[in-house]
């Protein structure tokens, strides 16, 4: 019996010293009537032989296509030892670290994380993360209608260059709490948060304003001017950040004269695999005195009876195992095994590696962007500094040209028709580090294909009525 | 049990009050209150000015394994919150009807003092409480 | 600490031997001036540090794990190894459906499967783990009652014994949570019940077997009840390991439910997640399943977004859920098949009643002595605690001098001094009488040396640590400077 260790002598002998003559009976309480049949839609078990050959044709029939998609989930260099080390069993199977004397290995190792990721983004705080970026903004609007207490108003700006679907999430979780997203226009010409749009806002109850850098089209905001307005207007200001970037941009930390209040974003880029969009882990910083209004686990550093140093959980009682009804969010798990691998990423990698990891994806992306453009009638969108991310302007239907380059094993980019349908025939593009040259010339000629074909208006078949 | 101070008054929800003689109350959490949550961590004051209503949370008393509301046992407005408790939280397990006191308000009814508990009654609330 | 192995100038090169691409395009004021203080160190130094650290863990591949209400199964390797297989690890969330058909019929299947195990009519797998599943299903019987233009329900009744996570769900969906007494055999209190339903009810939030680990006899009586009220009924299926192939929750008349995929199904626990927390509902709330969700057209499988499917409640994260947790799932569905889960449900129950039976005959006291135990069963130390000043905290840290996790303690709230205790199909027959014999030694050691027991663990790589420090002088973060 696949996982289960029971011989026919230890069964007989269990059900002799429970008193039971069958192992059905241990399930009497259940009222007859309400027990069910066979699950007949369930197929039968297979070994781990046909399991393997089914996964593996699985895994196979999507390809491995050549990804210029970034869009939120970037697809960077992993060192080897990163997951060799998450998966050993001490870390992959281990629960919650409830006991701490039992824990310290992921305890330190969290407490490790939450060192990393307040150097990586100057802040004060961090928790040891939440479900993923989307999620984490979610959170930290609602922490930030909690923690401002000089507004009464519970609205918060929220810039249309902010990924969609981080909106659209943002929305799904805050709706029933009554809280007002107002979102802000962009720039046409820049691809940034419309500073005349913000400005109709100045003097308003906002409690908080999001900022994301770099922003969905991968341009740079002016994050200290940004921040030095919503501080003159009283409002929290909400970092969400490409935590990769922030090894080569200024940290949210120190933006504007003191530096945003609260920071979060997507971990994903620090060691966790594309993997079809998770599980990637959502990381959560603040400045201290905001620490109480955090939601997620927290790891402290303490000492013990003899007064050697160690680590636990605490501030438990913002929880929902104490506070219940009152608790500051209803999450118990953080993402701990893709903490694990972000923290033994960081720590091989270490300040200069991501650097120069940034630097080469920021490279290969202005390198992308300006052998697409060398293309007829395709152009860079907006005139800002970008990440490693670029907004292009093709001449034919952005759906069109994505689907046949698909066809020919290329992911060309994200479509931004369907967000932001203002913007014709626009795609966000990705390059990271490593996306070669080569991959880059594929990419340039096989573009060129598609719109060679389709702008010399081919021949049309009459329909044949 | 005998050190519940015959002067101040009290709570089903283990509060105390004393009356300043200016129309204000003092207010915080019982000896025995302290005791059932154990070494405090951390002490959430409401804001000096805020109108709290007799029998809603107003504060917030935490230990390491328990967080406890506290409830305001009258109506009125905060006009003084005790500041010192911010960094000290140990202050209320160690001095619980002293400087462990929590916040003053300004009473809008005196004559809703009558319903509390005086400091007999109190006792043997706590006494029921423990069988 | 991993920052005291470094050293300015030290780095890992194999992995970084790229130049520093020039950055003169950026403008200086967004740059950052000065590096992050992350470690500097060599990757073997990184490799030694995390391996000693993963070696001061207790886990599922070390120790006996039975930690009551968390399911410490095995995790089987072929889960995380065919989840890892290079396509599915490299295949972007937002690849078109034609470069996404293996991955979603993975999704597909396992939608229908859970579909079956608990007889609901449509399944959602996007939420990320329990908490979010809870907060997907209370949202839903919002939606629902929305959408009929029913807006004075504002409550969920929630049973005191309930994990905090529920009310802390209801009030994020803009509910007051109010809470149900549990009777004294570990059934709801269906008097107190009835006393609550009213025209104000959005709901209730059950799981069955209960938080105290029996059966709830009277699920049908209840269910009618509620629902005459016109309430919703939510079945918190945070573990069906109980039940699995022998009742079902949609039978048992309950419109919404989330499962665990990382209990029931075996996906690892990570140290506290990633987790996975699909939800399943009745017809009646299926329009409002959150997206994104896998479909079959008749020849391709497709995703169902906001645009097919504009009544749902949305989004909860930015891609489809925690997919890798869901292909091991998946895997280990397959693995087991129909008659391996319902062994599932046959030998953790077996292994509970029988754990539950020796320790009683080994004098502990059962929180419920005359219920038959589910996957799981509540032993009360309050006598040890009141004769001997050694209570369940102390029982659980010396546990662990003895090689076993201690199992969840001081949970459910309502039992004093107790133990919830789960052993988990996994585990064989000599191992539970070895923590049988484990306890005994502890009584012992209780009653003739307590202060020694008291002061445990004694073998760990710290001892009882110092909480009101850590929650009062917060050091949540190494600073260069503090050293």
């Amino acid at each position: 019996m696949p996982f289960i260790p029971h011989t026919e002598d230890d069964i007989r002998d269990m059900l002799g010293a429970i008193g039971v003559d069958s192992i059905d009976a241990l399930f009497d309480e259940i009222p007859a009537e309400l027990r069910c049949g066979e699950l007949e839609a369930i197929p039968t078990g297979l070994p781990e032989m046909e399991v393997s050959r089914l996964m593996t044709a699985r895994a196979r029939e999507d390809g491995q296509p050549l990804c210029f998609i970034g869009a939120g989930a970037y697809d960077h260099h992993i060192p080897a030892a990163v997951w060799q080390l998450t998966t050993r069993g001490e870390f992959y199977t281990a629960y919650t670290p409830y006991q701490a004397e039992a824990s310290q290995g992921t305890l330190q190792l969290l407490y490790e994380y939450q060192s990393m990721m307040t150097a990586l983004t100057a802040m004060d705080v961090s928790n040891a993360s939440l479900y993923d970026g989307a999620s984490a903004l979610a959170e930290a609007v609602l922490m930030a209608v909690r923690a401002n207490r000089k507004s009464k108003s519970n609205r918060i700006l929220l810039p249309r260059t902010l990924h969609p679907l981080y909106r659209r999430v943002v929305r799904s979780i805050v709706r029933n709490q009554g809280i007002e997203l107002v979102e802000v226009a962009y720039e046409a010409g820049t691809g940034k948060i419309d500073r005349q749009a913000l400005d109709a806002h100045a003097g308003e109850d906002f409690a908080a304003l999001v900022i994301p850098q770099p922003n969905f089209f991968g341009v740079l905001e002016d994050v200290d001017q940004l921040t030095d307005w919503a501080q003159a207007n009283a409002m929290l200001t909400i970092a969400v950040v490409n935590p990769l970037a922030m090894s080569i941009l200024k940290p949210p930390g120190e933006w504007g004269a003191q530096g945003a209040d609260i920071c979060c974003g997507e971990g994903q880029p620090l060691g966790a695999p594309l993997a079809s969009g998770g599980p990637y882990f959502g990381f959560l910083c603040c400045r201290e005195k905001l620490v109480r209004q955090m939601p997620g686990r927290i790891i402290g550093k303490t000492v013990d009876l003899d007064g050697k140093p160690g680590y636990t959980l605490t501030l438990q009682a913002r929880e929902q195992h104490i506070r219940r009804s009152k608790a500051t969010s209803n999450i118990c798990t953080n993402q701990g095994l893709m903490v694990t691998a972000a923290t033994i990423h960081m720590a091989i990698m270490g300040g200069e590696g991501l650097q120069r990891m940034a630097a080469a994806s920021h490279h290969n992306s202005m390198k992308l962007t300006e052998a697409l453009s060398s293309l007829p009638g395709v152009e860079p969108l907006f005139d800002s500094p970008v990440f490693h991310e670029r907004v292009i302007k093709l001449p034919i239907p952005a759906q069109d040209a994505l689907r046949t380059l698909a066809a020919h094993n290329v992911l060309g980019g994200f479509d931004l028709g369907d967000d932001y349908p203002e913007l014709e025939n626009a795609v966000l593009v990705c390059a990271t580090e490593l996306r070669s040259d080569e991959e880059i010339e594929q990419y340039r000629s096989k573009l060129e294909r598609v719109i060679a074909s389709q702008v010399q208006t081919p021949c049309q078949l009459k329909p044949d009525w | 049990m005998s050190n519940t101070p015959k002067d101040l008054r009290y709570t089903k929800s283990h509060e105390w009050l004393r009356e300043e003689g200016d129309g204000s109350v003092t207010i915080g959490i019982t000896e025995h209150a302290q005791e059932l949550l154990g070494d405090l961590v951390f002490v959430d004051l409401p804001e000096v000015g805020a109108e709290v209503t007799a029998g809603g949370d107003c504060a917030v008393v935490e230990s390491v394994k328990a967080a406890s509301d506290v409830y305001s046992p009258v109506n009125g407005e905060v006009v003084a919150v005790n500041e010192a408790l911010d960094g000290a939280p140990e202050t209320i397990n160690e001095d619980a009807f002293g400087e462990g006191w929590m916040f003053k308000v300004k009473l809008a009814d005196a004559a809703e003092l009558d319903a509390l508990l005086d400091a007999d009654a109190y006792d043997a609330l706590v006494a029921e409480e423990e069988h | 600490m991993i920052y005291e192995h470094s050293r300015r100038g030290r780095r890992a090169t194999a992995q970084s031997n790229i130049p520093l691409a020039e950055l003169s395009d950026i403008p200086a004021e967004l740059r950052r001036q000065n590096p992050a203080a992350l470690p500097e160190v060599s990757e073997m130094q990184a490799v030694r540090h995390y391996t000693r650290l993963s070696q001061k863990n207790f886990s599922i591949d070390t120790h006996f794990y039975p930690l009551g209400s968390c399911t410490m199964k095995y995790n089987p390797r072929a889960c995380n190894s065919l989840a890892s297989l290079p396509g599915f690890l490299a295949r972007h969330p937002l690849a078109p459906d034609t470069h996404s058909q293996g991955f979603l019929a993975c999704l597909y299947e396992l939608q229908e499967l859970l579909k079956n195990v608990t007889g609901m009519s449509a399944v959602s797998l996007s939420p990320a783990a329990g908490a979010q599943g809870e907060f997907a299903g209370v949202a839903m019987i919002r939606a629902y009652h929305d959408a009929r233009g029913d807006h004075q329900r504002t409550e969920i009744l929630v049973p005191d014994a309930a994990h905090g996570t529920n009310p802390a769900s209801a009030v994020m969906c803009g509910y007051k949570a109010r809470e149900i007494p549990t009777g004294r055999n570990g059934d709801i209190d269906v008097e107190a019940l009835k006393q609550a339903l009213g025209p104000q009810t959005a709901g209730i939030m059950l799981t069955n077997p209960s938080t105290v680990g029996v059966f709830e006899r009277r699920i049908k009586e209840i269910a009618g009840l509620v629902h005459e009220a016109g309430g919703l009924l939510y079945y918190d299926g945070a573990n069906l390991n109980a039940i699995l192939g022998k009742v079902r929750p949609g039978d048992m008349g309950f419109d919404v439910i989330h499962m665990n995929l990382h209990k029931t199904f075996s996906t690892p626990h990570g140290g506290g997640g990633p987790g996975a927390g699909p939800v399943g509902v009745s017809q009646r709330l299926a329009p409002y399943l959150p997206v994104p969700m896998a479909d079959y057209d008749g020849s391709d499988y497709i995703w169902l977004t906001e645009k097919e499917r504009p009544e749902s409640i949305g989004r909860l994260s930015t891609f489809a859920g925690n997919a890798g947790v869901l292909l091991r799932a998946y895997v280990y569905a397959r693995l087991l098949g129909r008659e391996g889960m319902h062994r599932v449900a046959e030998f953790s129950t077996l292994n509970a009643n029988y754990l539950l039976k020796r320790l009683m005959e080994a004098g502990f006291e059962a929180a419920y002595p005359q219920r038959r135990a589910s996957h799981e069963f509540i032993l009360t130390l309050k006598r040890q605690a009141k004769e001997l000043g050694v209570n369940t905290m102390d029982f659980a840290k010396r546990m662990l001098d003895y090689g076993v996790h201690a199992p969840t303690t001081y949970f459910p709230l309502l039992v004093p001094e107790c133990l919830l205790i789960e052993p988990t199909e996994s585990e064989a027959k000599e191992d539970l009488d070895r923590f049988v014999e484990i306890m005994r030694t502890i009584q012992h050691e209780a009653e003739n040396q307590p202060e020694m027991v008291k002061q445990a663990p004694h073998t760990m790589p710290v001892r009882r640590l110092d909480d009101v420090r850590a929650a009062r002088e917060l050091d949540l973060a190494w600073k260069a400077d503090r050293e």
